[in-house]
C-alpha cells in the first residue's frame, strides 16, 4: 500500500477512536443524569421536606426532612470548621514556606491527603474520636468532613495566591505594608473569588461523601440536632435504603440522589464557568 | 524564618500582628502535617492486636472468619487490586483518546463544555454511580455484556476462564467498569493539562515536516510528557484503589475464594470496611479491620506519592 495513503488511514482511525472515547464519557454521564432526573423527580413531592424518614414497610410514604436537615447542618459546621484552618495554612505554603521544608513537605503531604480515599478519615475519626466517646456522633461526622474540606481548601487557597503577580506585593511593600498587611489587604483580597470557588467546590463534595459518615455521623431515623448523639444524613440514608428490599424506601432513596446530584452539579458547573471565565 | 528577608518597620499598632499571623499560618501549615502521622498513628495502634496476633500471615491468608476470630486479608486485597487494574486497562486508552480529542479535534467553543462535562463525572457522588449502577447499570450489564464477552474473550484458551461462570451483573468485572468511569475524569484532566503544556514549536516543526496529527501527538507529544501522563494514570489507580460505595454496591462482597473468573462477585478492602466496620464487635475483629485501613492507606500513599512526584514539574 502506498505509504502517504497508509499513514492517513492511520490518522483517521486514531481520530475517530479519539472522538469514539468523548462520546464514550459522554454516554456514561448522560445515562446516570437521565436516570437520577427521571426517577427523581417522579419522587419528588412536598412530603419530602416536610416528613421525616419512614420506619420499614410502614406503608405511609414519609419523607426526608430530617435527614435534609442534619445533612446541611453537618455540611456547613465542617465547612466552618476546615476553612479557616485551610485558608491559614495554604496562604502559609503560598506565602511565607515556599522555599522551606516545611512549607514544601506539608504541600507534598496535602496534596496526598487531597486523593487519600474518605473512607480511611472514617476509621481515623472512629478510632480518635468515637471509640473514646463511645457512641456515634453527629460531631464525629462534622470532624471527618471537615477533616475533607482542609485539603481542598489549602491547596485552592495555595493556588489562588500563587496566581497573584509579585508586582502587586511589591507594590504594598513599597507603601510600607508589613508582610502580613499586604497578604490580608491585598493578595488574599486579589484571589478571594478563586478562594471562596475553593470552599463551595469543598462543600460540594462533602455533601455527597457517605463513607466517613458510615462509622462517625452514623444515620438517625429520627429528628435530632443533638450533635452528641448519631444524626440523620442523605447519604447514609440513600445507603440504607437503596440496599432494602421496600419499594417505597427505594423510591425516597432516589429523590434523595436527585436532591443530592442537582445541588452538587449546579454547584460544580457554575464554580467550573466562572474560574474558566476568569483565569483562562 | 522568611520574615528577615523584608525590610520590617515594626512600628506602633502592627508590631505584634506579624509575629502573630506568621506563627498563625505555621502553625496551620504543621497541622495539616501532622493530621498525616495522626492518621497512621491511630490505625497501627487501632490494629496492633491483630497485627501481634496475625503477623505477616495475616496478608497471605484468605481466611476471613470473624465468628472463629480468624483473619486473613487475601481475598479484599486481591479484589482491590484486581479491580483497579482492570479499571486503568479500561480508563488509559479512553481518557487519551478524551485528552486527544478536547486538544487537538475539538472545536474550540466545544473545549470549555465538554471538558466541564468529563470533569462532571468527577463530581457525581459515588453513592449515587453505586445505586444508579446496582439497580439500572447491573441488569443491562448480565443482559448484553456478559454474554458478549463470554462468547467472545471466553472462547479464549486461557483468558477465557476469566469471562465464564454465573452471569448476574454484579461482580469484579463490572465493579471495575464503574470504577473505570469514576477515574476516567482524573486521568484525562491530567493529561489533557501536560498535553498543554507542550511547546507550540515543537508540534508546529512536526506539522511542519508533514506529520499527521496521529504523529504528531504520538511521536511528539506522548514522548514529551510521558512523565506527567504517567503521573496521571497513578493519581487515577490512587483514587480507585480507595473507591468505596460505588464497589461496595457492585462487587458482590463474599470473603470467599471462588475461582479467577471475572463474572464472580468478590471483596475490596473498602468495601469491606464499609459493610463490616459498624457491625464488628469482638475487638479482634475491629482491629483486623482497622488493619484492613491500613494496608489500604500505605498503598494509596505510595501511589499518590508517586503520582505526586511525577507530576511535580507540572505544578511549577
Amino acid at each position: 500500500m502506498d505509504l502517504r495513503k497508509k499513514r492517513r488511514i492511520v490518522n483517521r482511525v486514531a481520530l475517530s477512536c479519539s472522538l469514539l472515547a468523548m462520546v464514550f464519557g459522554l454516554f456514561w454521564l448522560a445515562w446516570v443524569l437521565i436516570t437520577t432526573v427521571k426517577l427523581g423527580v417522579t419522587g419528588l413531592s412536598w412530603d419530602l421536606f416536610t416528613k421525616m424518614t419512614p420506619p420499614p414497610g410502614a406503608g405511609n410514604p414519609g419523607g426526608l426532612l430530617n435527614a435534609i436537615v442534619g445533612s446541611l447542618l453537618m455540611i456547613v459546621l465542617a465547612t466552618a470548621l476546615g476553612t479557616p484552618m485551610g485558608i491559614l495554612a495554604g496562604i502559609y505554603l503560598a506565602e511565607y514556606g515556599k522555599h522551606t521544608w516545611l512549607g514544601q513537605t506539608t504541600q507534598f503531604i496535602n496534596g496526598i491527603l487531597l486523593s487519600a480515599p474518605s473512607i480511611i478519615v472514617g476509621l481515623f475519626v472512629y478510632s480518635a474520636y468515637v471509640a473514646h466517646m463511645g457512641n456515634f456522633s453527629g460531631l464525629a461526622g462534622i470532624f471527618s468532613l471537615a477533616l475533607i474540606v482542609l485539603p481542598v481548601v489549602v491547596a485552592t487557597t495555595e493556588n489562588m495566591l500563587r496566581l497573584v503577580p509579585d508586582t502587586m506585593r511589591e507594590a504594598a511593600y513599597a507603601l510600607g505594608a508589613s508582610k502580613h498587611v499586604a497578604i490580608l489587604s491585598v493578595t488574599l483580597r486579589a484571589s478571594m473569588a478563586g478562594v471562596v470557588t475553593g470552599v463551595l467546590l469543598a462543600m460540594a463534595r462533602i455533601a455527597g461523601e457517605t463513607a466517613p459518615l458510615l462509622f462517625t455521623a452514623l444515620s438517625n431515623q429520627f429528628w435530632s440536632l443533638d450533635l452528641n448523639q448519631p444524626i440523620a444524613n442523605l447519604p447514609v440514608t440513600i445507603f440504607k435504603f437503596a440496599m432494602s428490599p421496600f419499594k417505597d424506601w427505594q423510591e425516597i432513596a432516589w429523590a434523595g440522589v436527585f436532591l443530592i446530584t442537582l445541588g452538587i452539579l449546579g454547584v460544580n458547573i457554575l464554580a467550573r464557568i466562572f474560574t474558566n471565565l476568569r483565569y483562562k | 524564618m522568611e520574615t528577615a528577608e523584608h525590610p520590617q518597620t515594626n512600628r506602633g499598632r502592627f508590631r505584634w500582628g506579624e509575629p502573630i499571623f506568621f506563627n498563625l499560618t505555621r502553625a496551620a501549615a504543621v497541622l495539616t502535617l501532622l493530621l498525616l502521622a495522626a492518621i497512621i498513628l491511630s490505625l497501627v495502634h487501632g490494629s496492633w492486636p491483630a497485627i501481634q496476633k496475625f503477623g505477616g500471615h495475616f496478608l497471605l491468608s484468605g481466611d476471613w472468619n470473624p465468628p472463629k476470630d480468624q483473619f486473613g486479608a487475601l481475598i479484599p486485597i486481591y479484589g482491590t487490586l484486581v479491580t483497579s487494574i482492570i479499571a486503568l486497562l479500561i480508563a488509559v486508552p479512553v481518557s487519551f483518546g478524551i485528552a486527544l480529542f478536547l486538544t487537538e479535534l475539538s472545536p474550540p467553543w466545544l473545549r470549555m463544555p465538554l471538558g466541564i462535562a468529563i470533569e462532571l463525572l468527577a463530581a457525581i457522588p459515588s453513592i449515587v454511580y453505586g445505586m444508579w449502577g446496582l439497580l439500572y447499570y447491573a441488569p443491562i450489564f448480565s443482559q448484553y455484556a456478559q454474554p458478549i464477552l463470554h462468547h467472545t474473550l471466553g472462547q479464549i484458551p486461557i483468558i477465557g476462564a476469566l469471562f465464564s461462570g454465573p452471569m448476574m451483573g454484579i461482580g469484579i468485572l463490572s465493579a471495575s467498569v464503574i470504577l473505570a468511569i469514576m477515574i476516567i475524569p482524573f486521568i484525562a484532566s491530567v493529561i489533557r493539562d501536560v498535553f498543554a503544556v507542550t511547546p507550540a514549536m515543537l508540534k508546529e516543526s512536526a506539522y511542519g515536516l508533514g506529520c499527521t496529527t496521529w504523529e504528531v501527538v504520538w511521536h511528539v507529544v506522548l514522548p514529551y510528557t510521558k512523565v506527567g501522563v504517567i503521573g496521571g494514570i497513578m493519581l487515577g489507580l490512587g483514587r480507585a484503589l480507595g473507591e468505596t460505595m460505588a464497589v461496595t454496591f457492585l462487587i458482590g462482597n463474599t470473603n470467599f475464594f471462588n475461582g479467577f473468573s471475572l463474572f464472580l462477585p468478590g471483596n475490596s478492602i473498602a468495601s469491606a470496611l464499609a459493610n463490616e466496620f459498624a457491625e464488628a464487635e469482638s475487638p479482634l475483629y475491629t482491629a483486623a479491620l482497622l488493619e484492613l485501613g491500613l494496608i489500604l492507606f500505605v498503598i494509596t500513599f505510595i501511589v499518590l506519592a508517586l503520582s505526586k512526584l511525577l507530576l511535580r514539574h507540572l505544578s511549577r
